[in-house]
């Protein structure tokens, strides 16, 4: 799946997208942040306020339960300040 | 009903775009439109210019959502919302929000629902440039807020029925 990055959290991490392969067991969207988080330094700080950070499967709001199976594109995003 | 939805850098004209909504139609007794302007400062702090990231395709999506839902629960004739990003001048429009209908009410209810929603659900990020540096706008608590207030309220052309 495509992971989409923006904002502060875009910065942290270093890039505006990516493939991913999770391994089987990353279920939701908070586990699939926390196995972000583990991946190295970059990583860790840009998803340590897991809690304040948004995410979007395929260009909707979703809750951090959220199933990721069958997602093609997830974006994560602090909260929007638009308008 | 007739809805214009565009993302876009450039600058575009208030009035022109406000004067669309209307043009050649004789039903449209309320039009009322919302303009965003980049203010010079923010939290007191002098800004020289906003930067406003966007998430293309969600982005569109998503007002999308909310002008359907608009439509939803007011009676429109007329939406329009155009949302500028990149950056952006202190003075400049950043966004215009525009809703028409026979009467005032509607109108004016749905251009604040709109907006509300783009505050804070339309995925786009400001970044403001100071002399000293740069840094991303947080969001309010008040935006958060203001959208409660449309929480649960009946659509109100299904109460009227």
């Amino acid at each position: 799946m495509k992971l989409l990055y923006f904002a502060w959290v875009r910065e942290r991490v270093g890039k505006t997208e990516e493939q991913i392969d999770p391994p089987a067991g990353i279920a939701t969207v908070s586990e699939l942040m926390a196995w972000l988080a583990r991946r190295d330094e970059q990583y860790a700080h840009a998803f340590e306020s897991a809690d304040v950070i948004r995410a979007a499967i395929d260009h909707r709001h979703v809750r951090p339960d959220a199933p990721i199976a069958g997602a093609s594109e997830i974006a994560f995003f602090p909260p929007m300040t638009g308008g | 009903m007739t809805t214009l939805i565009r993302l876009q850098h450039q600058a575009f004209d208030v009035a022109t775009e406000a004067a669309r909504i209307a043009h050649g139609r004789t039903d449209i007794g309320a039009l009322v439109t919302f303009t965003g302007i980049c203010r010079a400062d923010e939290d007191g702090e002098q800004i020289t210019a906003l930067t406003l990231e966007h998430y293309p395709g969600m982005a569109e999506a998503e007002i999308a959502r909310h002008v359907e839902e608009a439509c939803a629960r007011w009676p429109l004739l007329g939406v329009t919302v155009i949302h500028r990003y990149g950056r952006i001048l202190p003075g400049e429009v950043i966004v215009l929000v525009g809703t028409a209908s026979s009467h005032r009410e509607a109108a004016f209810a749905a251009a604040s629902f709109l907006m509300d929603y783009l505050k804070t659900r339309a995925p786009f990020w400001k970044r403001v440039q100071t002399r000293t540096g740069t840094s991303w706008i947080d969001a309010k608590a008040i935006d958060e807020a203001a959208i409660e207030r449309w929480a649960g309220k009946p659509p109100e052309r299904e109460a009227a029925k």
